[in-house]
């Protein structure tokens, strides 16, 4: 149309479009680009400050204990560190669990209920990117979580002048104990939170799996214990997550077991251990990739 | 900019095997679309999202093919998503974040890279019409603010096309007019092609170049709204009085005869019924000039232009049952 007073109109409003000439980086980046958004939300940054205490508040109560550590063994001269850098993980499972419970349903059922997983499929990416991205950025966040603590043991013992090649040992272990672990519960949060679009059944949903099954499992155990069935108590193991990466670790990483008795397994079971993490990383990504194949549309 | 080749959706009953077929939601349509805005029009259920969807590549076609922009909509789904803007039906914005953080982010799901992600971003909010709102929570806005966020995100890539679904949804009249208005401008003023949906033919009609009306799957017309409107295009103008000419109206009327231009009877236009409908000269606009002839008049009679605006022919008058039922199918417009 072209009569004058469009003519006008066209003119107030027109502040100039621009086009865009620019590169674009396609489906690798805008994976890229979902992964870091994802990561950064897990602990609030980008997001409202509301969103930012409780990650921070967890993380910082998930250093406290290495920072006490490390305080008292440079003060005290000791000659090794008095909690194992496996160990640790174990010792703080609570903390893990709770920020995994605040943070998976955070990530995945917010899509879900504000139903802004069609327009992230209405761009360059496939449901692979957007299941890899999800899964990789909770893994992530779980990793810095956990490795942190462990990268402030590691640091303290080196100011402590403890012996460098045993605690560099220590820490390499513990490190790839806390990788397996932030994968496994990783995939196990995000798979309970993108059951629901419901955020509070999101969160109930991942502590009871990971009380239940850890409450399960370390019953079971002491009563194998004190009925004298040791054998029993490194297959019940196999059932709880925690007990599972505690398994892993003490076959092949150098732990020591917090099984009743220390009865963990050794490398034969320990492989069955390694086996059983495997199948719940893999079995996660593909109850992933199936919860989003309808949801695109 | 889009063609279809006897595209067919159907989805399966919940009811397994014995029951065939299930809804057919797309029946064998036919299109060719191109540049420009066009409206896909059809009752509830008709099948536009079925077909955005098919389209965008998100959804395989049952049978038949699509082409968007020369791209085969089944093998190149990804290089159809980057340079197309996909604005859906239901909401999809996260209250928690600020419009600006929100379409930034899809900015850099589109794949800009983060500085010229966060330029569009400014530049397209402005273009919508979000000035300093769009720092706030989405939580907080209207449906109207939504609409246009829902908008900003398909545009911020500079896609060469954007699929609307009905994004008068929701709106009052006063926003449906001001979306439209933006829609067009998206074509005019930044050069993008438009495929928007509704299910009212009526709201399309000055929004749109090109018209198709599908029914159950079943294309019922594919036409231009010029054909219908270009050629009796009516223009309706309405002056001021002043003291030289205090009857302005009379005063244009008799100018405007002089220089030969037909003005429709009745110029005390009571058939219109609005208010000051009496001041409003209906005249034959027959190209470009008439709006110039028009201008100069009134300048030179130095009577004050209250407006000037064209009266459209309503395309749902073209497309009512009987008159379509006389005109016989024709060829498809484009
Ligand atoms: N995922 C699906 N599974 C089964 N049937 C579906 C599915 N999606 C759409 N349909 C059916 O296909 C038909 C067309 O639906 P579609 O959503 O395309 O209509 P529409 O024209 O967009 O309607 P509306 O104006 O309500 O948005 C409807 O009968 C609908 O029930
Ligand atoms: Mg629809």
């Amino acid at each position: 149309m072209s009569t004058p007073t469009t003519r006008a109109e066209t003119q107030i409003h027109n502040i100039g479009y621009r086009d865009y000439d620019g590169p674009r980086l396609g489906r690798a980046y805008a994976r890229r680009s979902l992964f870091s958004q994802s990561l950064r939300g897990a602990y609030g940054l980008g997001r409202s400050a509301k969103s930012k205490v409780l990650p921070m508040i967890l993380f910082a109560v998930m250093c406290i204990p290495a920072l006490v550590v490390v305080a008292v063994a440079v003060a005290t001269k000791v000659k090794d560190l008095p909690l194992d850098y496996t160990r640790y993980a174990i010792f703080t499972q609570a903390l893990i669990g709770l920020y995994l419970a605040a943070q998976a349903p955070q990530s995945v059922s917010r899509d879900l209920r504000f139903k802004t997983v069609p327009l992230y499929f209405s761009r360059p990416i496939e449901r692979v990117d957007y299941v890899l991205a999800k899964y990789g950025a909770m893994a992530s966040a779980l990793f810095v979580l956990t490795a942190s603590p462990l990268l402030i043991l590691y640091i303290g013992s080196l100011l402590a002048k403890m012996d460098f090649a045993e605690q560099t040992k220590g820490f390499a272990q513990g490190l790839v104990s806390v990788a397996l672990l932030s994968l496994l519960f990783g995939g196990i949060g995000l798979v309970m939170a993108a059951l629901t679009p419901r955020r509070g059944f999101g969160v109930a949903a991942v502590i009871a799996a990971l009380t239940i099954s850890y409450g399960a499992v370390s019953t079971l155990q002491a009563i194998a214990w004190s009925t004298d069935s040791l054998g029993a108590v490194k297959w019940l193991g196999l059932f709880s997550p925690i007990t599972l990466i505690d398994g892993v670790q003490t076959a092949f990483l150098g732990a020591t077991s917090s099984f009743p008795g220390q009865a963990g397994p050794g490398a034969g079971v320990g492989v069955v251990y390694l086996l059983v993490v495997l199948a719940l990383v893999v079995g996660s990504y593909a109850v992933l990739m199936r919860r989003y194949r309808k949801v695109g549309l | 900019m889009i063609a279809t080749e006897s595209l067919s959706k159907r989805f399966p009953t919940g009811v397994p095997p014995a029951k065939r077929g299930g809804v057919t939601a797309l029946d064998r349509l036919s299109l060719d679309i191109g540049p420009g805005v066009t409206g896909l029009v059809g009752a509830n259920g008709a099948g536009k999202s079925t077909m955005i969807k098919i389209l965008l590549g998100l959804s395989p076609a049952t049978e038949g093919r699509a082409e968007v922009l020369g791209l085969d909509v089944a093998t190149s789904g990804t290089a159809i998503r980057e340079r197309v803007g996909y604005m859906p039906e239901h909401d999809c914005l996260p209250p928690d974040v600020s419009a600006t953080e929100f379409v930034v982010h899809m900015a850099r799901m589109s794949g800009l890279p983060p500085t010229a992600a966060r330029e569009r971003t400014a530049d397209t909010l402005r273009h919508v019409g979000l000035y300093e709102e769009r720092y706030r929570p989405i939580g907080g806005y209207s449906t109207g603010m939504k609409q246009r966020v829902k908008l900003a995100q398909a545009l911020v890539h500079d896609p060469k096309l954007v699929l609307l679904d009905e994004p008068t949804n929701g709106l009052d009249p006063v926003g449906r007019d001001e979306m439209l208005g933006l829609i067009r401008r998206v074509h005019t003023d930044f050069g993008i092609s438009v495929l928007v949906t509704s299910h009212l033919l009526g709201e399309l009609e000055r929004t749109c170049d090109h018209v198709v009306v599908i029914d159950g799957g079943r294309l019922l017309r594919s036409s231009s709204t010029s054909d219908f409107t270009q050629l009796t295009a009516t223009l309706a103008v309405e002056v001021t009085d002043t003291d030289t000419h205090p009857d302005g109206t009379a005063a244009l009327r008799k100018a405007l005869t002089a220089a030969g231009i037909a003005i429709h009877g009745a110029p005390e236009g009571t058939a219109d019924g609005l208010p000051g409908a009496g001041h409003v000269l209906l005249l034959e606009a027959t190209g470009e000039e008439t709006y110039d002839i028009v201008r100069d008049t009134v300048a030179d009679l130095g009577l004050g232009l209250v407006r000037m605006e064209q009266r459209r022919h309503h395309i749902a008058e073209v497309f009512r049952p009987e008159a379509a039922a006389a005109q016989p199918q024709e060829a498809q417009a484009r």
